[in-house]
């Protein structure tokens, strides 16, 4: 075994190389506005919006009430038992994440992600007190004056508002959110509700003033997941080198172009390179550290627009094509192929599971419980009793009267002995708005009814006035 | 993506560069196994050292270093110790607001309030549990002598006020002026009754509860012992006596047992199930919540 050299290539930690990327306009950077709007608005104002739901419950469209462990969500109210739900909805933002990585890749990293987003919006309040990319390298460049003190002090406050405002926006889901604007206002609020603005205020401002594009490159795992989605037909934000090698200034180009030289569209002008937000090359090909955000997109189609060559030397298109284009062969797209649709299938699957469950997902629950010590007595009159302890939920925000009765038995009677019997001799019991109640019920069986040592019944609690039906296997215990 | 390297525009100028990622290559090797140069981020060691900086931290304000005979208390003085008795305060406070909701109602009142009632049903269970299950199940199933409890069959009164009189003096407490007392003599072994009278009388118990008898006993010795020595607790029928604390015979249910041979035993050694006073040893709250329990088992009567 032969072991070579000395291990004195260079220092094991490197200071971050600081990106500024540049100002950029075009299609991609509109849309990207767009849904930075839409986004931002959403998650500021949605604690706001109000849902009626009756006097009983909370008037907040969105709602996790955590100390009544219930969750709301416009008509839909969740119950803790029902956070199946949430394992529904993670299945899908998982499967979608996939299908949306196929057909073009991370469009999630390059337009949803939360990280993406607010980083977006504190380089806009960065550009704005510092100006564009030259000015902000030369000012970091230059000696500190005055001026670019007050600019960075304005920054930064600017950054720590908006990074509070998160916070702030966070803890509306969990309370009513104009009680607590007022509370936290009048240094009322709970403390908790204080700490989560501080840790959220903190982790906005770290993440997307001061770690941006490091959180992406060295602590999020979907790039790393991603690179194993990822298969010869999901379009990626490419440079198509087909086209652009080799590169060479207009002047240059026509000066090959005279001697019949081949000579790319790329003129090497590194607009690509500075708009950037994760400061690398897309010509070195697709990489980790992209998060293709399609702004050098923009940048190169407004370069080659104004040199008058075609768009699209960087565009979303394969590595496959550009390599078909170069052997003269035609390119291929296929958004619909086996890998999308079986994702697609599987998205509607689950979510139609769930829209299914939701729809007929019912405002009442039973759960029936044994009395196990003992299994039966046997009355003075001969006949046999069973107990059970009989927990209904009433999800609805009124009292409701559920009527309980028994089948499976001849003769079987249900009693419960808390609850007055209607005429008809069934036992009704009320259970008041958003609550569990248990009771205990006994059933009867009469001393000539021939019993085996158990015998299935099913307990039946029907809502008097709705007339919803919920029901509950168990045995019947014999001699 | 190898097509980087034909055109690649790298700042880094080392000696080897690895052809598809235009990384850096280490300088050392193992068997020509050599290794990409990928530094760390800065920011990340500076982590871990700010971790460790946090980590002292703890040891000036948490409790932490064991020394001599004490430990570093650490400056906001956290006890875990001293957060559990907070809680069990907590606790004790609330179940003391409960309780005056009990103490002032009567035990009517508590079963037909859904609030007291479910409040006197928790703590009733749990005092069960503790105090009364030993003998009578977790479940109040009772064994045989003690008495199932989730039955419609009650030796002392199944309603609330007698349930908690029962609960309160017990039964057969000696020294207690208002225990529940019920004589079932040993008839067999003091000598009021022969032997051929109890296997008699034995015979007729079991009539009255319509179980079938030995062919031949004797039939008019078995009614006239049971109207001479039982009767005047039992009643002539057999129906028992709710005041006495004697059983109905007529019924299915059976403390000790509906053999003949049990029932020659009870007859001959007599019975006298005892029960503890709880009056002394638990609190009012307690044993009405107890009460209420209790009777829900069975529904009471
Ligand atoms: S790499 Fe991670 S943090 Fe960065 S944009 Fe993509 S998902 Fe978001
Ligand atoms: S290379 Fe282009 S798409 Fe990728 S992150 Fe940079 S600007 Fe965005």
């Amino acid at each position: 075994m032969s072991v070579t050299g000395a291990d004195d290539d260079g220092p094991l930690y490197v200071s971050s190389k600081k990106v500024y990327p540049q100002k950029v306009t075009g299609p991609f950077r509109r849309m990207k506005w767009m849904i930075l709007i839409a986004a931002l608005g959403v998650y500021y104002l949605l604690p706001f919006l109000r849902w009626n739901r009756g006097p009983n419950l909370p008037d907040q469209a969105v709602l996790a009430d955590l100390p009544n462990r219930r969750f709301y969500f416009f008509f839909i109210e969740l119950w803790p038992q029902e956070v199946y739900y949430f394992t529904g909805l993670l299945v899908i933002a998982a499967l979608a994440l996939f299908l949306m990585n196929s057909i073009a890749g991370r469009i999630w990293c390059g337009y949803l992600c939360p990280q993406t987003v607010w980083t977006d919006l504190f380089l806009a309040v960065e550009r704005f007190f510092e100006g564009d990319r030259r000015e902000r390298i030369k000012r970091d460049e230059a000696p500190l004056n005055a001026d670019t003190i007050r600019r960075k002090v304005a920054k930064h406050a600017v950054w720590l508002l908006i990074a509070w405002w998160t916070g702030g926006a966070w803890v509306l889901y969990f309370a009513d959110a104009p009680t607590l604007v007022r509370d936290l206002a009048t240094f009322k609020a709970p403390a908790a509700a204080y700490l989560w603005i501080a840790i959220l205020t903190f982790t906005t401002y770290t993440l997307a003033g001061i770690m941006r594009e490091q959180v992406c490159i060295y602590m999020c795992p979907w790039p790393r997941i991603q690179a194993a989605l990822t298969d010869d037909d999901a379009l990626n934000v490419t440079y198509r080198y087909d086209r652009g090698e080799p590169r060479m200034s207009v002047k240059e180009a026509a000066r090959a172009k005279a001697v019949s030289q081949s000579a790319g569209d790329c003129v090497d002008c590194h607009q690509c390179v500075a708009v950037c937000p994760t400061g690398i090359d897309i010509r070195d090909g697709a990489q980790l550290s992209c998060i293709q955000c399609s702004l050098c997109i923009d940048a190169c189609d407004n370069v080659m627009t104004k040199i008058g060559r075609p768009k699209g030397l960087i565009a979303y298109d394969t590595d496959g094509n550009v390599k078909r284009r170069i052997a003269g062969e035609a390119p291929v797209y296929r958004p619909i192929r086996a890998r999308t649709l079986i994702y697609a299938a599987i998205i509607s699957i689950v979510g139609g599971a769930m829209l299914y469950q939701l729809a007929t997902r019912s405002t009442a629950a039973i759960s029936v419980l044994h009395e196990r010590n003992p299994l039966f007595v046997r009355l003075t009159d001969g006949s046999v009793r069973n107990a059970y302890t009989i927990r209904i939920s009433n999800k609805r925000p009124e009292n409701r009267p559920f009527a309980i009765t028994v089948q499976g038995v001849p003769g079987a009677v249900l009693t419960v002995p808390e609850a007055a019997p209607t005429a008809d001799y069934r036992a009704v019991v009320t259970i008041p708005p958003d609550t569990t109640r248990e009771v205990r019920a006994f059933v009867t069986v009469p001393k000539d009814v021939p019993l085996q040592k158990s015998q299935d019944i099913l307990i039946t609690a029907s809502d008097l006035f709705a007339g919803e039906v919920v029901n509950a296997r168990d045995h019947f215990m014999g001699p | 993506m190898s097509h980087d390297t034909a055109h690649g525009n790298h700042e880094l100028v080392a000696e080897k560069v690895d052809a598809p990622t235009g990384q850096t290559i280490r300088s050392h090797e193992w068997d020509g196994i050599t290794e990409l140069n990928t530094p760390l981020p800065r920011w990340w060691i500076n982590i871990l050292y700010a971790t460790i900086l946090w980590s002292i931290g703890y040891w000036v304000v948490y409790p932490s270093w064991p020394l001599v005979s004490d430990y570093a208390r650490g400056v906001v003085g956290y006890s875990s110790r001293e957060e559990v008795a907070a809680d069990l305060d907590a606790i004790k406070a609330f179940r003391a607001k409960q309780a005056s909701g009990l103490e002032k109602a009567s035990l009517e009142d508590i079963a037909k309030t859904p609030d007291l009632r479910r409040v006197a049903l928790a703590a009733g269970r749990a005092a069960f549990g503790d105090n009364c299950a030993p003998c009578h199940g977790a479940g109040g199933a009772g064994a045989p002598g003690y008495p199932n409890l989730n039955d419609d069959d009650w030796l002392w009164g199944g309603t609330l006020d007698a349930i908690h009189q029962t609960l309160t003096n017990g039964v057969r407490v000696a020294g207690n002026d208002k225990t529940r007392i019920g004589l079932m003599s040993a008839f067999g072994r003091d000598g009021v009754l022969k032997t051929d009278e109890v296997r008699a009388v034995a015979n007729h118990v079991r009539t009255l509860a319509n179980l079938d008898a030995e062919k031949n006993y004797d039939q008019a010795k078995g009614s006239k012992v049971f109207a001479d020595n039982c009767a005047s607790c039992h009643g002539p029928q057999g129906k028992g006596s709710i005041e006495f604390g004697a059983p109905n015979l007529t019924d299915g249910i059976w403390l000790y047992g509906s053999n003949l041979a049990d029932i020659i035993e009870t007859v001959t050694n007599g019975r006298q199930g005892v029960m503890p006073a709880w009056g002394g040893r638990l609190d009012p709250v307690t044993i009405k919540a107890l009460s209420v329990y209790v009777q829900s088992l069975g529904g009471g009567k």
